[in-house]
């Protein structure tokens, strides 16, 4: 058994990692500028993996890790997407502001 | 000693979290995220999942992280003139947050504890196993996520071309 899972229970790593996320939907909630907001899913999405590996290792068991390989396998190719609307956006509205993008709106 | 390397990294990243979301400056978000992400590598090491360390830092810091300097700096938007939202904007947000975070750990109390299994193997986060598993249990997924990488490359370049020629 490792020495560190013996020393922390997994309950620290569960409320840890719900701040990290809570802190990431604060900032998805109240940010204006885009590629903030990106940024914001991108800690979300890494306060998940960490609570996946920790389970993973309290329990021995390697898919948990296997399925945050393929979390960052995803996460990488959203941001490249992502970045690149946001490009196109920027060129056609000379702003990153997502409050200006409510045409669907009306 | 184990729990105050855990404390101390989980005490930098939760700081270093909210500073990149109440920092003014695009640029320093990003660089704030940065610092968050390398806390979060280091509790990967505490968790022996040194795959998991050496790949987030790989992808996060050095691709994802990479990618958005350069777009903020691209679109030149490293000047704190980014329009704020309302105050009432910010207290909504604040708690609804708040009241998820209670829900959560309140969900947390309540449930059952647990336990660490006495059998569980330590080297299971190490290259060699993580890479058994992978190329035999989950083997399709890994050529499904090589597709979605391509048509995620394919995709970018498409929207990001300046005239598009059908």
């Amino acid at each position: 058994m490792l020495e560190t899972i013996r020393q922390i229970p997994v309950e620290h790593y569960v409320l840890y990692s719900t701040i990290l996320f809570v802190i990431g939907i604060f900032g998805v909630l109240t940010r204006r500028n885009a590629i903030v907001v990106l940024m914001c899913v991108e800690l979300m999405l890494n306060a998940v993996n960490l609570l996946l590996a920790a389970f993973s290792t309290y329990l021995g068991d390697a898919q948990g890790q296997i399925m945050v390989f393929f979390i960052m396998v995803v996460a990488a190719a959203e941001a490249a997407v992502g970045l690149g609307i946001l490009v196109m956006v920027y060129r056609n509205t000379k702003s990153t502001d997502i409050s200006l993008l409510d045409k669907l709106r009306d | 000693m184990s729990q105050y390397i855990f404390l101390t990294l989980a005490l930098i990243s939760i700081a270093t979290a909210l500073l990149m979301v109440f920092s003014k400056n695009p640029i320093h978000s990003v660089l704030y995220l940065i610092v968050t992400f390398f806390t979060i590598a280091g509790q990967y090491v505490l968790l022996n999942a040194q795959f998991l360390a050496v790949v987030h830092i790989i992808v996060y810091a050095g691709a994802i992280m990479v990618l958005f300097l350069f777009v903020l700096m691209l679109l030149n938007l490293n000047n704190a003139t980014e329009p704020q939202k309302s105050n009432t904007w910010k207290v909504a947000g604040a708690i609804a947050s708040g009241a998820l975070l209670l829900t959560l750990v309140g969900a947390l109390k309540g449930s059952t504890q647990l336990t660490a299994s006495e059998t569980a193997n330590a080297q299971v986060g190490l290259v060699e196993n993580l890479g058994r598993v992978l190329f035999t249990d989950f083997v399709v997924p890994f050529e499904i996520a090589g597709i979605l990488f391509l048509a995620a490359m394919v995709g970018a370049v498409m929207v990001g071309k300046r005239d598009l020629k059908m």
